[in-house]
């Protein structure tokens, strides 16, 4: 057997570090892109107006996108809500219950739900609440964005609570500690950092999705703060304003996309430090 | 004591009803403590007369030093005032013959302590819910053998105040500290009596080729 000669070899092995190098930059090139061009276009109009004020009707300048704000918090916040206990809930229950029928189907339908298109999870929003409750709201947005958020939620809390020992359970059991309790204070502590990371991660995908809204929260020019009236949203009204013929509200629509971007990329930061902070070690 | 796999740890969890965790587990004969039948009584009245302390340590990670060892109290909802907890802290941190070690660094984690004091803290832990019996499951098997004496000399001086049973595969430790010891082998207990004689003059054959080496 010939040994191919060591020049040979070393030459290989520096054509796919460079390879590599540059895949990497490539995938990440398209993000630098994409805030080099949203802050570039969005930036300009960013002020303290910007950011307290309500929109202007077509043709007076100015105006702002609080009524959006507000409105993103408010459906985060109804979102949160319904879906953070059903979620960690359900995600006790997997990791608890690994075999068995009900687990099974549960694992079953929590796949299915998160491939489930958000457009028709804004249908289904759209018939249980709109329908029945006979108008638009930021309550059936939220729904709709915590079905989104659900399945983020029970996985990240499932995978999280397997990985803590099964020695922990045993420590607290064998000190006459009951199950509830057990679970309770003993190993959802321990799980803390990995179920909050699973929560603002799924908090900052829901953030900017628009189809599931358009139906629901539809969107509205005004403050509004009643969860049965409509609502606006950032991304419904970067859809609205970057769709209508005016040159004025195009502008704003960049603004509110660089408003959604910062909050996003912020809630990905804050994710991070928080992983960190409340990381257990075993 | 027995050979790894004979069926020690099995028989001692019996005792405490760990092995229920399991599913499909069962258990057939009765065990008593002072007259009263364990499995008529119920699991978490049983698991607190009768503590457990592990193979590996395994302290409450997102607990300091001094809420690990009265653990059993905080997560039972046991009310305790401030002076109480304090003095049981230390109270069984000292008959765990750790506190002279960790007493200026009673809010630290007790994941930050080495592995011989982390099971020390184990053994405090479940001291400090006045247990009638102590089940040791192979205390000292991940630790080194400096760690180990310290565990074995505890043993010694805990063994007038609280019942232990010490499960080992290490049959000069079940010499060393033990009053009455027990072989199994095969999921089978193959002879018991008091260590005084077993050590010297096995009954059983079995038992006689397991203390001279000839397997296990």
């Amino acid at each position: 057997m010939k040994e191919p000669s060591i020049r040979r070899r070393i030459l290989y092995d520096k054509f796919f570090k460079m390879i590599i190098v540059l895949l990497t930059f490539c995938s990440i090139l398209p993000m630098f892109f994409i805030l080099f061009f949203i802050t570039s276009k969005g930036i300009s109009v960013i002020n303290w107006r910007f950011l307290t004020h309500l929109p202007k009707p077509v043709g007076e300048m100015g105006g702002g996108i609080s009524n959006a704000i507000i409105g993103t918090l408010m459906l985060i916040g109804i979102s949160t809500v319904f879906s953070v206990p059903v979620g960690i809930l359900a995600g006790i229950f997997l990791s608890e219950n690994r075999k068995g029928k009900l687990a099974s189907l549960t694992r079953l339908c929590v796949e299915t739900l998160q491939g489930i298109p958000s457009i028709v999870i804004g249908i289904i929003a759209y018939i249980w609440l709109v329908i029945t409750m006979g108008s638009f709201s930021a309550l059936s947005g939220g729904v709709a964005l915590g079905l989104m958020m659900l399945p983020v939620i029970i996985t990240a809390t499932e995978e999280t609570l397997k990985l803590i020992p099964e020695s922990l359970r045993e420590a607290s059991l064998a000190l006459g500690v009951s199950y509830p309790r057990t679970i309770l204070k003993v190993i959802l502590p321990a799980g803390v950092s990995g179920i909050v990371t699973g929560i603002l991660l799924s908090i900052a995908r829901v953030a900017g999705e628009t189809a599931p809204l358009l139906f629901t929260a539809f969107g509205s020019p005004y403050m509004n703060l009643n969860v049965l009236k409509p609502v606006n949203s950032l991304p419904l009204m970067i859809f609205n304003y970057a769709t209508s013929p005016y040159p004025e509200w195009h502008t704003l629509a960049w603004g509110a996309s660089f408003i959604l971007i910062v909050l996003v990329l912020g809630l990905n930061l804050f994710t991070k430090g928080v992983t960190r902070r409340w990381k257990v070690q075993f | 004591m027995g050979p790894s796999g004979c069926g020690k740890t099995t028989l001692i969890r019996c005792i405490n009803r760990m092995h229920e965790l399991i599913p499909d587990a069962r258990v057939s004969g009765k065990i008593f403590l002072d007259h009263e039948d364990i499995y008529a009584t119920d699991p978490i009245i049983v698991r607190r007369q009768i503590g457990m302390v592990f193979q590996k340590p395994n302290p409450f990670p997102t607990m300091s030093i001094h809420d690990n060892v009265i653990a059993g109290y905080n997560l039972n909802g046991i009310p305790l005032t401030k002076d109480e907890k304090k003095k049981i802290a230390e109270e069984s941190l000292r008959k765990a013959a750790l506190w002279e070690e960790v007493k200026e660094s009673l809010h630290r984690k007790g994941t930050f302590l080495s592995g011989g004091q982390q099971q020390r803290l184990c053994i405090a832990r479940a001291l400090a819910m006045g247990p009638a019996v102590l089940l040791l499951d192979e205390p000292t098997s991940a630790l080194d053998p400096k760690a180990t004496s310290h565990i074995e000399e505890l043993i010694v001086q805990l063994k007038d105040t609280v019942s232990i049973i010490l499960v080992t595969h290490n049959m000069a430790q079940a010499a060393r500290v033990s009053d009455f010891a027990a072989f199994v082998y095969l999921g089978e207990l193959v002879e018991f009596g008091p260590s005084g004689r077993m050590f010297t003059a096995p009954k059983d054959k079995r038992t006689e080729a397991y203390l001279t080496g000839k397997f296990g």
